[in-house]
């Protein structure tokens, strides 16, 4: 299987990153030979193999319900490329 | 407990015919707890922007999400009062977009094992009429943060005060079939949860929020295509917001067209739904385990427990109702639709006449409540209160008649109903001494009537009963009076 | 003053408890010796005034008694753990200008063991690579140089390049990193030192940047076994704000050293003997076996058969988290943004122009495998082959105490090497990926030169949270091969 031009462009779409149409070709080159390294992977017999998502041994830890953190906006917005009245600024959404 | 009984089937008429409407309903609510879902931020509604979020609330490099086990409970809770079956088994997902108040660039939910499976609720219509309508999931998620579109000409600003509160996706199948039956299904989904004390249920507020899919078909078809309406926040709007999207999809259709599968807005304002294009363009949501966190394994004792400890939900309590108090359907349906109402019926019926204290309760106190736009928690009666007055007409200390000018006093003075009676000398009269004696002064007051009564219309004695009730100032004990009347006029 | 730094971290806290130096000293000397390695290009950021403080500090406190384990010692971290007031870059143009609100678990368990920072140390962009050229601080340099092109500047490796080099430069007594697919292994292996990649929930990855959330894990890189078991000791522990953190207790790492292997199984994976591998690699290999057999440690040849695909399936699970853990870097809330017409434009270009080529490759990957359509195949497919070559290892480790195997298939290339040829730079994981996807510990331990001159190292991995077998073998490796070639650049002089 192979990843053409236009299957690059939606994955970049999807991804949010703006690669330009003369860098498509070049893409599509690179994640092929990438997904060529990975494509061997068809050979392996995985029949009632079940999937492991995590290598931890233990279950999900729990937290109590309680309000332990919060209450500092200052450090919320510390790093924030644009703030205004308390919130973030971005470019105006329509929806 | 119900059945299905042959009722007018809701239709929209098109050109070409009758059409039938399919609905399943998305609903969105919030999860009662004090931190959120991931985070030990607080869910509090309302404060200063921003100041509610924790590190990882705002996805700051390096952040981690750690469960907050009293929404897993509330889960668990909401999942049996829903009659669903319990997954021991679930899994967070992350589903990925961007999003100006996602600060993740993924939503922390349950995509293929979600923490609830298959249920139902009973929905009532009208006619006394009820029907099943299937659960098909529900399954814990974060809330996103908010987007302010209108406090500057080109920016949008963002509030991470909601960014990952707890939310609660129920998912019903598509079994509802009209708006009236949507709006019966949320109505009953809020009186669940709050029974349950899972999510208050405000849809105002947005504790509650719903997302209709909507298609149309010909009576008995296959299932058309549907569309999504996305965050529709009251029970009204659902049921416009169904009837505009249907309509609309029958017109397209009718004119040859196709429904395409897509996302939209509705606009209440303008009575129309609209595609959200924004959200459209970028559905590939690429859901997988969310590797920061690990399957919940619930302890089966856990949800035993939570099983054992459930409160009375209110089809259960409108059955008892029935049942024990002798109660219609209709008056047993008003008094569990919230859990404090049927809490004061039960403390106001109790070691009393239960249909005289229904009775009192909803033509008496809601009445007047809605007229003073109050809610039962800012009642100035109680239950206590109402109680005694239901007492006073049932020891016949006063007449139903006099009862509601002391009930009219004592809504608006809050003083009990035995000080008013005292303090107004309302106390019925049953002397029957005294009655006779006003019976005979009507009498004689009015021999001509007495005359043509005689003369064959009996329907007079309602008459006689007024006139001595009025001389009496309402006062007299009607019982009394009738006795003493039968007995001086038939005799 | 040069004598200081021929200490390594144990001689340090000795000296430093018998009062032969102080902090503050020790921590100067270390801030010339980044002075005197300026040219490697290995920090991003220097601290040399909060070092001065943290010093002064630890010397109060060991005045007063007070004083921790490892204190007193000045060290270097990675520039992917946040620091609280320093700036964080993960040496990505995205992150720009971040400086943190807060401090990642893992150091602050060093601060508190009275570790003194010298500052943040040069990587690949987001932990992403095996050189360190994919930088936007620029490629961190390896000290070493080859015999054979003595001019010519190598790759130190990565993706915790400037970690390894600055303890083969002496630039700082000790540092730490962080290891997904061998990121602290292979630097370690290229620049002649020791690295450990602890069991994963060994240490909290809380305040880590986050590249693969079920594959990173961070671990020390000093000059010895005994200086990374000292290290390890006071880095690890439970953490409740990592959910996959291992609520176990932490074993005395350093104290279960010196009592040698004798009885010690060690497995010898047959499949580790790639196709193409240099005689030089299977020599040292085999030259290893051969000092475990005299260390009185029993050695036999094991199988994990699946040892072949797990390149494969890491190459998509780690660009699979990736592309979901670096969707938070958006222009929003931190770091870089590009202006844009409207906010997906804003995305679109903020993206754009803050990650770098190798970033966005494994984001696209990531984004392409998880995609409709291809989930089973690819991201599905990847996670039942990691169930495989993690029941590889169960299989193993019913018979053995620990494996022993080569840490690279090379050494160390020249600088601009295998830039455009991605797949070359992933085929550098080859020996490191199968335990990372296993979540096992590891350690890479130098033993010997290359031909050209240039470091090799072998590599121990154990069962999991068994990192005391892993370092006595690998102090057994240490002591047999004696180790003391001295890289072409280093503080302090050769
Ligand atoms: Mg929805
Ligand atoms: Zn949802």
């Amino acid at each position: 299987m192979s990843l053409d031009k236009a299957t690059v462009a939606r994955i970049a779409r999807l991804a949010r990153i703006k690669v330009e149409d003369t860098e498509l070709d070049a893409m599509a080159t690179e994640l092929n030979a990438i997904m060529g390294l990975v494509e061997q992977l068809g050979e392996v017999d995985t029949d009632n193999v079940p999937p492991l998502a995590s290598v931890t041994g233990h279950g999900l830890p729990v937290r109590q319900d309680a309000v332990t953190d919060g209450a500092y906006p200052d450090r919320v917005l510390a790093n924030a490329p644009e703030a205004a009245h308390g919130y973030y600024a971005v470019p105006k959404v329509v929806e | 407990m119900s059945q299905n009984e042959p009722r007018e089937a809701y239709r929209l008429h098109g050109e070409t015919g009758e059409w039938e409407v399919i609905v399943g309903l998305e609903v969105h609510a919030q999860v009662i707890s004090e931190a959120k879902l991931f985070s030990g931020a607080s869910t509090t509604f309302g404060a200063e922007p921003n100041s509610q979020v924790s590190l990882v609330d705002a996805a700051m490099p390096g952040m981690l999400p750690v469960i907050n086990d009293v929404c897993v409970k509330q889960a668990v809770k909401t999942g049996i009062g829903l009659g669903a079956e319990i997954n021991l088994h679930s899994v967070f997902d992350r589903k990925n977009y961007f999003y100006a108040d996602l600060p993740q660039g993924y939503q922390i939910s349950q995509y293929k094992d979600p923490i609830v499976g298959e249920g139902s609720i009973e929905i009532d219509l009208s006619g006394g009429v009820s029907k099943t309508i299937g659960i098909e999931r529900l399954h814990l998620e974060q809330d996103a943060g908010k987007s302010l579109h209108d406090q500057h000409p080109s920016k949008s600003y963002i509030d991470l005060n909601r960014s990952g509160v707890a939310l609660m996706e129920i998912v019903s199948k598509p079994d509802l079939r009209s708006p009236e039956e949507a709006g019966a299904y949320l109505k009953k989904l809020r009186s669940i949860v709050r029974y349950l004390g899972t999510c208050d249920g405000n849809m105002q507020e947005g504790s509650m929020r719903c997302d209709c899919n909507v298609s149309v078909r010909k009576p008995g078809a296959e299932l058309g295509t549907r569309c999504e309406i996305k965050n529709v926040n009251s029970i009204r709007f659902v049921q416009q917001a169904i009837e505009i999207e249907a309509t609309r999809q029958i017109e397209i259709i009718e004119a040859g067209g196709e429904i395409e599968q897509e996302t939209r807005l509705f606009d209440p304002n303008r009575g129309e739904t609209r595609s959200m294009r924004s959200k459209e363009d970028a559905h590939d949501y690429r859901y997988f385990p969310d590797p920061d966190l690990l399957p919940l394994e619930l302890d089966p004792a856990m949800v035993d427990g939570i099983r054992a400890n459930l409160p009375e939900l209110p089809d259960a309590k409108k059955a008892r109702f029935i049942a024990d108090y002798g109660l219609s359907l209709y008056d047993a349906g008003i008094l569990v639709e919230e859990r404090e109402t049927a809490d004061f019926y039960e403390t106001l019926a109790k070691g009393r006449d239960a249909k005289l204290a229904a009775n009192w309760l909803i033509t008496g106190l809601f009445g007047a409540l809605n007229k003073a736009g109050k809610p039962l928690a800012e009642s100035p009666v109680d239950a206590e209160g109402l109680g005694g007055l239901v007492d006073l007409i049932s020891d016949g200390t006063i007449s139903g008649r006099i009862a509601k000018d002391v009930f009219v006093d004592m809504f608006e003075t809050g003083k009990s109903a035995g000080d008013i009676v005292d303090e107004k000398g309302l106390k019925q009269v049953s002397d029957t001494g005294a009655i006779e004696g006003i019976i005979d002064s009507v009498l004689a007051e009015q021999s001509d009537k007495v005359d043509e009564y005689k003369g064959g219309k009996p329907k007079l004695f309602g008459f006689f009963v007024g006139q001595v009730m009025k001389k009496s100032q309402g006062k007299a004990n009607p019982q009394v009076v009738n006795d003493l009347l039968r007995a001086k006029l038939d005799g | 003053m040069s004598g200081l730094l021929d200490l390594d971290l144990s001689g340090a806290v000795d000296a430093l408890g018998k009062k032969e130096t102080s902090s503050v000293e020790l921590t100067q000397a270390y801030i010339d010796a980044m002075s005197a390695t300026d040219a490697l290009n290995l920090w991003i950021t220097e601290t040399p005034e909060k070092a001065l403080e943290m010093a002064k500090a630890s010397d109060a406190r060991r005045a007063a008694g007070t004083a921790g384990p490892i204190d007193g010692v000045p060290i270097g971290v990675k520039d992917l753990f946040c620091t609280e007031g320093t700036e964080t870059t993960a040496a990505s143009k995205i992150l720009g200008g971040f400086t943190p609100t807060y401090e990642s678990t893992v150091t602050s368990n060093l601060w508190n063991a009275g570790a003194v920072m010298l500052g943040k140390l040069n990587l690949d962009e987001f932990a992403m690579g095996s050189s360190n050229m994919a930088s936007a601080a620029g490629p961190a340099q390896n000290p070493w140089r080859a015999s054979d092109a003595p001019e010519t500047p190598l790759v130190p490796g990565g993706s915790s390049g400037g970690s390894a080099a600055a303890v083969a430069a002496r630039s700082a007594l000790a540092t730490i990193g962080t290891d997904t697919g061998g990121s602290i292994r292979q630097p370690s292996a290229y620049c002649g030192v020791t690295g450990i990649k602890p069991t994963y929930g060994r240490c909290s990855r809380w305040g880590i940047v986050a590249f693969a959330s079920s594959l990173d894990q961070a671990g020390p890189v000093g000059r010895s076994v005994q200086d990374t078991a000292l290290m390890l000791g006071a880095m690890a522990g439970h953490d409740p704000k990592d959910s996959t953190s291992a609520d176990l207790p932490v074993p005395d790492f350093a104290g279960a050293l010196g009592q040698g292997i004798k009885g010690l199984k060690i497995g010898v994976p047959r499949e580790y003997r790639a196709d193409g591998m240099p005689a030089e690699i299977d020599a040292t290999w085999e030259q290893g076996v051969a000092w475990l057999k005299e260390a009185g440690a029993e050695v036999v040849e094991i199988s994990l058969p699946h040892t072949k695909y797990a390149l494969a399936a890491y190459y998509i699970i780690a660009p699979a988290e990736a592309s979901s853990n670096l969707a938070r870097y958006d222009g929003v809330r931190y770091g870089l943004r590009k202006d844009g017409d409207n906010l997906i434009d804003m995305y679109e270009a903020t993206r754009a122009a803050g990650f770098g080529a190798e970033v966005k490759r494994r984001i696209m990957i990531g984004t392409y495998v998880l995609s409709a359509g291809y989930y089973d195949a690819y991201y599905l497919k990847a996670q039942k082959v990691r169930s495989l070559v993690r029941r590889d290892f169960d299989t193993a480790f019913e018979t053995v105490d620990a494996i022993l195997a080569p840490a690279t298939p090379n050494d160390a290339f020249p600088i601009g090497e295998k830039m455009d040829d991605p797949t070359a730079m992933y085929l550098i994981d080859v020996f490191t990926v199968p335990a990372s996807l296993s979540g096992l510990p590891c350690m890479s331990v130098p033993v010997g030169l290359s031909g050209r001159g240039l470091p090799l190292g072998l590599q121990v991995i154990g069962k999991p949270f068994d990192e005391v077998s892993v370092l006595r073998v690998g102090e057994a490796l240490e002591q047999a091969a004696g180790f003391s070639a001295v890289p072409a650049i280093r503080a302090g002089g050769a």
